[in-house]
């Protein structure tokens, strides 16, 4: 398995190779529709991310000292990121993930290009994925 | 079309570009652009008597006083009402609103009477009754739209008691853009003792209002649609209401005289502005409610029936789009759409066209009662102001064809 910066550098990589914000969205709306299933019953309430203007489903278990993160969004860019997310941090020990500064995040530059309230969103997603960790360490 | 350039010209804000390309500006009926004419009233204000009002005897005081003063005798006769003092500035409808709530409660609302208000309304013409409600134990009824989004009118009758006080309907509502029969709604209201107010924020831009010819009991609206600087706003109210009616905020020129042992109250309309007021933003309704005109009454008019045309033909032509406010009578619709598209959620449309350079809303649009009623978790809205071209509602319908189907993938 990669190192979770070997992982992060990966992501930030890939997603500069798209000098458009246009295809940057399509690059995540491509992602989003990729990610795998998520049960219908974990839709609930307590797995909802708050802060979101769409709504956005996080679940996480663990697994062999191990937390393995699923999510869905009823919007598919926003899908697209939490994807990115969780592909970064999916299946990473609790304490890897609570020690991460997330920085990562800033040098794709989604939170100047998103809306206020969509960035928003994308610290509680963060926000949240830290949280888990932090309980699981 | 040269006009319609000429014009455009005056909004500076309409030749700026976003991401490179030309800005698209489709959210006017959450803020609308402002002309140049405005903004240099602002800067004269600012500049040349930004003084308090009324009270000192300075020449900077009586100059603000004069802008201030000259502007209520402007939306006076912009509205048609009858006398000066039935014109009270607000910080905007919103203010408009919460105010009449508070001081027509006070007067004439008491426990077990009626308040109506529309399935349609804005969460600011829904909120401030219901909190009247709460706190007075009046009764809260709602009158329903159908699935076009038309008010049931034919509802009204039985909806309305000898303890119903107020009707509170919106001119035009700000998702379905339909123009809803206020003249027939407060002949029926009056015919039952009841009064009415109504919500123009969206009808004083599209509309030639006239609130003698309405008959109705106050007409509230906010600057910013209408081209003012923002956190100005209007109450028209009916000079025999207002004036039964207690003070909603104390303190600066509201009153007559401070005593310990009791205070009184200056005369309309200075009753109901306490405070300083917005001394510099509340004369640029002047040049707004002049461009509003200008606008309306101009050979531009023809160019938003093309807009309004196109753009239904366009949605109604997409079977994956659902429009919200629909009329087979295109004079009672005005060009502001609300829809949603299948497979698609609003907000990642309103995400992709931000990034062709178009402003569009998202969301619930301060109407969750109205989502809820068509089963929705949010529409995309576009609204036009008489400053966009048809040229720019090409460019949309061509920009949503291209979202819809990057998101299809």
């Amino acid at each position: 398995m990669k190192t979770l910066q070997e992982a992060q550098s990966e992501v930030v990589e890939e997603f500069s190779m798209y000098d458009e914000w246009l295809d940057k969205y399509e690059y995540l709306i491509d992602l989003g529709h990729n990610l795998e299933p998520f049960p219908e019953e974990l839709k609930t309430e307590d797995r909802l991310i708050k802060g979101c203007q769409s709504r956005v489903w996080l679940d996480a278990s663990v697994e062999n000292g191990r937390i393995h993160f699923r999510a869905d969004s009823d919007a598919i860019i926003t899908k697209g990121i939490i994807s990115l997310l969780i592909g970064v941090y999916s299946g990473r020990t609790a304490r890897e993930i609570a020690a991460d500064d997330f920085s990562f995040v800033e040098q794709l530059g989604l939170r100047e290009n998103l809306s206020p309230t969509r960035a928003n969103g994308l610290a509680s997603m963060i926000a949240t994925i830290r949280e888990t960790a932090r309980q699981h360490c | 079309m040269m006009q319609l350039e000429k014009i455009r010209q005056e909004f500076p804000a309409l030749g700026e570009q976003v991401y490179g390309k030309p800005l698209v500006y489709l959210d006017n009926a959450a803020t609308s652009q402002r002309p140049l004419s405005v903004i240099r009233k602002w800067t004269e204000l600012s500049t040349k008597c930004n003084a308090n009002l009324h009270r000192a005897v300075h020449r900077l005081a009586e100059l603000a006083t004069a802008e201030y003063e000259s502007t209520r005798d402007c939306v006076r006769e912009y509205l048609n009402a009858e006398y000066r003092e039935e014109i009270v500035f607000t910080s905007g409808a919103t203010a408009s609103v919460n105010l009449v709530a508070f001081s027509f409660g006070e007067a004439f609302v008491h426990a077990g009477d009626e308040i109506i208000v529309t399935e349609a309304e804005h969460h600011s013409d829904i909120v401030p009754w219901q909190m009247l409600c709460e706190r007075k134990g009046a009764v809260l009824k709602v009158l329903p739209v159908d699935d076009r989004g038309q008010l049931r009118l034919d509802l009204l009758p039985g909806l309305l008691t000898d303890r119903t006080r107020l009707l509170c309907v919106a001119h035009i509502s700000n998702v379905l853009g339909l123009v809803n029969p206020v003249r027939e709604i407060v002949r029926t209201c009056h015919a039952a003792g009841c009064r009415v107010l109504v919500d123009g924020a969206q009808g004083i831009v599209h509309e030639r209002v006239d609130v003698r010819e309405l008959d109705c009991d106050f007409y509230v609206f906010s600057g910013h649609k209408v081209y003012a600087a923002p956190g100005t706003g209007v109450l028209y109210g009916r000079r025999e209401l207002l004036e039964q009616m207690p003070p909603y905020m104390g303190g600066g020129e509201m009153i007559g005289t401070v005593r310990w042992t009791g205070t009184t109250y200056a005369p309309l309309p200075q009753k109901f502005e306490a405070g300083t007021q917005n001394l510099s933003g509340t004369p640029t309704l002047r040049p707004a409610l002049e461009m509003a005109a200008t606008m309306r009454d101009s050979g531009i008019q023809a160019e938003q029936e093309k807009i309004k045309s196109f753009i239904i033909n366009k949605l109604e032509e997409n079977k994956k789009v659902r429009l919200f406010g629909v009329s087979q009578d295109l004079s009672q619709k005005v060009p502001l759409f609300s829809f949603s598209v299948e497979h698609c959620h609003h907000e990642d449309l309103a995400l992709i066209l931000d990034k062709m350079g178009i402003a569009s809303r998202s969301g619930q649009m301060c109407a969750e009662p109205l989502m809820d009623r068509f089963g929705v978790t949010g529409m995309l809205r576009v609204s036009f102001a008489p400053y966009n071209t048809l040229e720019e509602a090409e460019y949309l319908i061509k920009s949503l064809e291209r979202a819809i189907k990057m998101l299809e993938g």
